[in-house]
């Protein structure tokens, strides 16, 4: 488990995370979301001892990080830019990490093993790739076979077949009882990984919540409404507290704050037809921009300009 | 590169619930950090490359003047004769060699700042001090033994070379001061190597450290010279190099503290670098 508790870190006035507290529970895999910029790696770095913050804590299985005996068997991570000297090879990259925790070195080749790395492991990570990067970081966090697993944006820069890999992984590894915490800025891929969102902005906690209650609260819905009678339609429905907008490429309106049950009880009782009546939800991706619109650090000025 | 099926990820003892997953582990140990800081220097080409430069320089160096002033010696004037100091000439490749040590000890820190390493060596040892001191006692050893190794073999091809073009004089370990010259050549380049670790924490990037060794080696005592007499003397008794490298001298200069003061000195110089290093690495945001 990780908890966070009003952590705040500054960077001389700006502040990069702000008060920010959550709870990362074991056996699920839980989604820190938010636009670039926004405080998640930092927040990550906090956990794992490497920035301070200026107030707060982050404990990881109730103890801070710097107080972990032997911290790679509990806690597994994989950061965000390559930690790596290139000039080492794979399986030295490991072995140094294994001895400096007293890991036995036959793990190395596990590890080595289970990202698929077996055959490079004796050439210089130099020549490794953005893919075989992010799996020789997998592997050393995999080394010490960690209860708490922190992931910061691992699908980054990879293959559809890796993102399905890394995907899959970090979902069998919380169906084993492990916490999982992984940073991402894109919402469709966290809607298919993870089970629980944390959402940042700016540092500050936006919204918290299983990955279904995140749709259902934050999915601004409409009925998109098609009849020959658009125009009486659309004054009973506002009169009856509906907003109604018109759609400009299609020959209908999209009306908000109504469900379609009310819509086709207006219509029918006032003997109008009805060509068409459809619920709609609002794409993840939109629901996740439109939550954190207010706290994009530089939004392009035709996206605010809406 | 094949894609592994994410079952077998949790390896061996994947069957075991977390908390008996952290039950039973040993703390880690600072030896299991010195074992894997030895790995770290061993494993990478630049640490061999940068040892084998420090040998060519101090041995190479160190036979080219020998053979050089075992020539020479036959036309020296009387003065130059009189300051012929053969366990010195014999050492004369350390002036550039000491530079080569100093640069691998503080690549071996700045390294792990330039590639981003220094993020996944802090998260296996958090505690930053034991991480440290770790670098110091494996890279203060290795230049240790190297620098003893490098001054016995430059010293012994040297008083050869000496020996062999009568009339130069020449020396051997037996006499006065001359096995204490060449056996704390060592213990002079890991204390310098000490001192470039510590640099090499506080400033982080390679350049900045190597300018500040090359400074405090070269540059500094330099300057120096154009001080006025008594301010001159008096900086150059106490620079930590300059007095330092008295310990590796037979011949003992004029206005210094003498080998053993000076090379303690140095010693007081090196624990202030490291421990505002090792304060630094403690606050500051890896």
């Amino acid at each position: 488990m990780i908890e966070v508790h009003n952590l705040t870190k500054r960077y001389g006035t700006t502040i990069a995370v702000d008060d920010l507290s959550f709870t990362v529970p074991a056996g699920r895999v839980t989604g820190f979301l938010g636009p670039n910029g926004a405080g998640k790696s930092t927040t990550m770095r906090m956990i794992l001892g490497l920035d301070s913050p200026a107030s707060g804590s982050a404990t990881v299985a109730g103890r801070n990080y710097h107080d972990l005996p032997a911290p790679l068997y509990e806690v597994g991570a994989l950061l965000e830019a390559k930690a790596m000297h290139g000039g080492r090879s794979a399986a030295n990259h490991l072995k140094v990490l294994a001895q400096s925790n007293g890991i036995p070195a036959s793990r190395v080749k596990e590890v080595l093993a289970m990202v698929g790395l077996e055959s490079v492991a004796r050439r210089r990570t130099k020549g490794f790739s953005l893919g075989m990067g992010q799996r020789l970081g997998i592997a050393g966090a995999l080394l010490g076979d960690p209860g708490v697993l922190l992931f910061d944006e691992p699908v980054n820069g990879l293959d559809p077949e890796g993102i399905l890999w890394v995907r899959t992984m970090m979902k069998s590894l919380a169906a084993e009882g492990r916490t999982v915490l992984v940073s991402s800025h894109l919402m469709n891929e966290m809607a298919v990984t993870a089970d629980y969102l944390v959402v940042i902005g700016r540092g500050k906690l936006i919204s918290e919540g299983s990955v279904a209650d995140f749709i259902e609260r934050s999915g601004h819905r409409s009925v998109l409404v098609r009849s020959p009678d658009l125009d009486r339609l659309s004054q009973l429905m506002m009169a009856a507290g509906a907003a109604v907008r018109g759609m400009p490429d299609q020959a209908g309106l999209e009306v908000a704050n109504m469900d379609s049950a009310t819509i086709g009880q207006i219509a029918a009782s006032n003997g109008l037809v009805l060509h068409e009546l459809t619920p709609r939800q609002a794409s993840l991706e939109e629901a996740f921009m439109e939550m954190t619109a207010a706290s994009v650090e530089y939004a392009a000025s035709t996206a605010r300009s809406q | 590169m094949s894609v592994q099926a994410p079952t077998a990820s949790a390896g061996s003892s994947a069957a075991n619930a977390p908390a008996s997953r952290t039950g039973a582990v040993r703390p880690a140990s600072f030896f299991d950090s010195v074992r894997a800081e030895a790995t770290k220097l061993r494993t990478v080409r630049s640490t061999w490359i940068t040892l084998l430069i420090a040998a060519v320089l101090s041995v190479g160096i160190g036979a080219a003047v020998s053979a050089v002033a075992a020539n020479h010696y036959a036309h020296a004037s009387p003065s130059e004769r009189a300051t012929f100091d053969p366990t010195s000439i014999s050492l004369s490749g350390f002036a550039l060699a000491q530079l080569a040590v100093a640069i691998l000890g503080i690549l071996f820190v700045t390294s792990e700042y330039s590639t981003g390493m220094i993020r996944a060596s802090l998260s296996a040892v958090p505690r930053r001090g034991r991480l440290l001191a770790a670098k110091l006692l494996v890279y203060a050893v290795v230049s240790l033994v190297v620098g003893e190794i490098l001054a016995f073999i430059s010293f012994f091809i040297g008083q050869l070379l000496l020996k062999g073009s009568p009339p130069a004089p020449y020396v051997t370990l037996g006499d006065h001061n001359v096995l204490r010259a060449v056996a704390t050549t060592g213990l002079y380049l890991a204390v310098l190597s000490i001192i470039g670790i510590g640099l090499g924490t506080l400033v982080r990037s390679t350049a900045g450290a190597i300018s500040s060794i090359v400074a405090l080696l070269f540059v500094l005592p330099g300057v120096a010279q154009a001080l006025p007499t008594s301010l001159r003397r008096t900086v150059t008794k106490y620079w930590p190099t300059e007095a330092g490298r008295q310990v590796v001298q037979v011949v003992p200069g004029s206005h210094t503290l003498g080998p053993w003061a000076g090379f303690a000195d140095m010693c007081i110089f090196a624990v202030i670098v490291v421990a505002i290093a090792a304060a630094v690495l403690q606050r500051r945001d890896a």
